[in-house]
């Protein structure tokens, strides 16, 4: 490494100056979530390049590390894989989006007085 | 029925000086640019159901009142467990791009450098000023959450801010922005074209270019024109002037300079001073001095062009100024929510441009439809990143 070589994995990761909001107002909880999302996009990124590798063997029978990196979605293969991923945000992101439907929902009562209810009726 | 999706990332064009992705590089900003689109499009409604359902309720029940501004439904919705757990998806996934961003331009910074400096060595289109202090305002924070902002350097001579900015801008905006991120440049363009066809300027001022991606289009449809683009960072202009170079721009000169004093030009020395995202990145005292000097240097009967997200009037409801204000508190924009609450005309009016002159538009980004986006306005909108801006304009009376 030459003496003005980046350390690019640490500089990558490097922090915005700026206080960060706390959000969640829990530590804990902002920590983990950054590391579910990371892991999240990585998942993301290994479904692309299997699509990617059925693609190419799909159409060559054998396929070398090159050709997977050369590979480029187009056309109608491009909209599938953004659909795969559009797919695979709505499944992880279910939590959210059904906690969005529940603000609009009538005021629901626990199910231990439904039991109950519908225990004598 | 086919599905609202994003292009892929390969759909970015590569120009000479743009940083080459991998393939799993390309995919987590296709993640990125999904996710980015859910949390704006699918669920970004999640935070006005939250806000009319029980966060307003409880505001009236505890106050007797509506709330009187965006701040105080800000500190009532931050109170909202729902909208709390969105803005930290949201603000995760702009720092995820900046680390995806920096993680590509970094991990190729010597190729990247020799390239770029293959464009830039011995050029005079390029003008750096090292002395020139960098202004309060960009050193507040680092606008964005960009690790360093625009002018941070991994070491001297560096230009991986701007390599780093030219290579997400795809993603945070769902390819709003079109192949070359230029949906902006080439709306200015077209805007000219309907508003003035005949029109050509001599000179051409561009402010906070940063990569040049929207003074290029402009430069490229006047090529007779001077354009000068400045900027407060070297690191971005470097890569800027290699980009414009790599892209057959060459009537562009990139001048490190500070838009508050732009002495070294005469008054009325050009036809058309434009800013493009630019104002709400600057200061209370910095923004009405530039304007006041970027009338100085126009010419009488010249354009001066703001593209900007819609200012907050009287008329634009408080709940939707306070979304729009998001990128202020979790975005790094410090600037963002006074910028906006700013009436523009009578900055323009105090430093000499009559009301009469004056003008607004509507300007969308101009992109190919056939692969990129239109983008979403109203209830799905992106608030601070959607490709479709107001103008605010004026053109100068004549002597």
């Amino acid at each position: 490494m030459s003496d003005d070589s980046v350390d690019w994995i640490a500089r990558a990761g490097a922090r915005a100056k700026g206080k960060r909001p706390n959000t969640l107002h829990d530590f804990n909880a902002e920590r983990t979530l950054s590391i579910v999302m990371a892991l999240a996009a990585e998942v993301a990124v290994v479904k692309e390049r299997l699509d990617t590798v059925e693609r190419l063997l799909d159409e060559k029978g054998t396929i070398s590390r090159a050709d997977i990196d050369a590979w480029q979605a187009t056309g109608e293969a491009a909209y599938e894989r953004a659909l795969m991923t559009k797919e695979y945000v709505a499944r992880i992101m279910r939590g959210m989006q059904q906690e969005m439907e529940a603000m609009q929902a009538a005021p629901e009562r626990p199910m231990s007085e439904l039991s109950a209810e519908l225990r004598d009726s | 029925m086919k599905q609202d999706v994003p292009p892929p990332y390969t759909a970015v064009a590569r120009h000479a000086v743009f940083p080459t992705p991998t393939h799993d590089e390309a995919a987590r900003y296709n993640f990125l640019t999904a996710l980015n689109k859910y949390l704006s499009g699918s669920i970004g409604a999640g935070n006005k159901i939250a806000y009319d359902t029980r966060v307003l309720p409880a505001f009236q029940a505890e106050h007797g009142r509506d709330p009187r501004d965006r701040f105080e439904i800000r500190d009532a919705m931050n109170q909202d467990p729902w909208h709390r757990y969105w803005s930290a998806l949201k603000r995760n996934s702009m720092e995820m791009r900046q680390q995806n961003g920096r993680s590509i331009t970094l991990r190729q910074l010597d190729e990247l450098s020799a390239k770029v400096r293959q464009f830039n060595e011995g050029r005079d289109t390029l003008q750096l000023d090292p002395d020139l202090p960098l202004p309060h305002y960009m050193n507040a924070a680092d606008i964005h959450c960009m690790p360093g902002s625009y002018h941070g350097e991994e070491r001297p001579g560096d230009m991986s801010a701007g390599a780093n900015y030219d290579s997400g801008l795809f993603a945070t905006t769902g390819g709003g922005l079109g192949a070359l991120s230029d949906g902006g440049g080439q709306a200015l363009v077209e805007w000219i074209r309907k508003e003035r066809p005949d029109w050509k300027p001599r000179r051409i001022l561009d402010l906070g270019c940063t990569v040049g991606h929207n003074i290029v289009p402009l430069a490229l449809a006047f090529p007779e024109a001077e354009v000068i683009a400045i900027d407060t960072a070297a690191a971005v202009l470097r890569y800027a002037h290699a980009r414009a170079q790599a892209l057959g721009a060459r009537n562009i000169t990139f001048i490190q300079m500070n838009a508050e004093d732009m002495s070294r030009f005469p008054d009325g020395h050009f036809d058309w001073v434009q800013t493009t995202m630019y104002l709400h990145e600057l200061s209370g005292k910095a923004l009405p001095r530039i304007i006041r000097e970027s009338e100085r240097v126009l010419a009488p009967g010249g354009l001066m062009f703001h593209l900007e997200q819609p200012q907050y009037s009287d008329d634009m409801p408080l709940y939707e100024q306070f979304i729009r204000d998001w990128d202020a508190f979790n975005n790094n924009e410090p600037y963002w929510s006074a910028m906006h609450a700013l009436d523009l005309k009578q900055v323009m009016e105090e430093a000499g441009l009559p009301r009469d002159r004056q003008f607004t538009a509507r300007v969308l980004a101009v992109v190919d439809r056939s692969i990129f986006p239109q983008a979403a306005e109203g209830a799905e909108e992106d608030h601070g990143r959607a490709a479709a801006w107001n103008a605010y304009g004026a053109w100068k009376p004549e002597a």
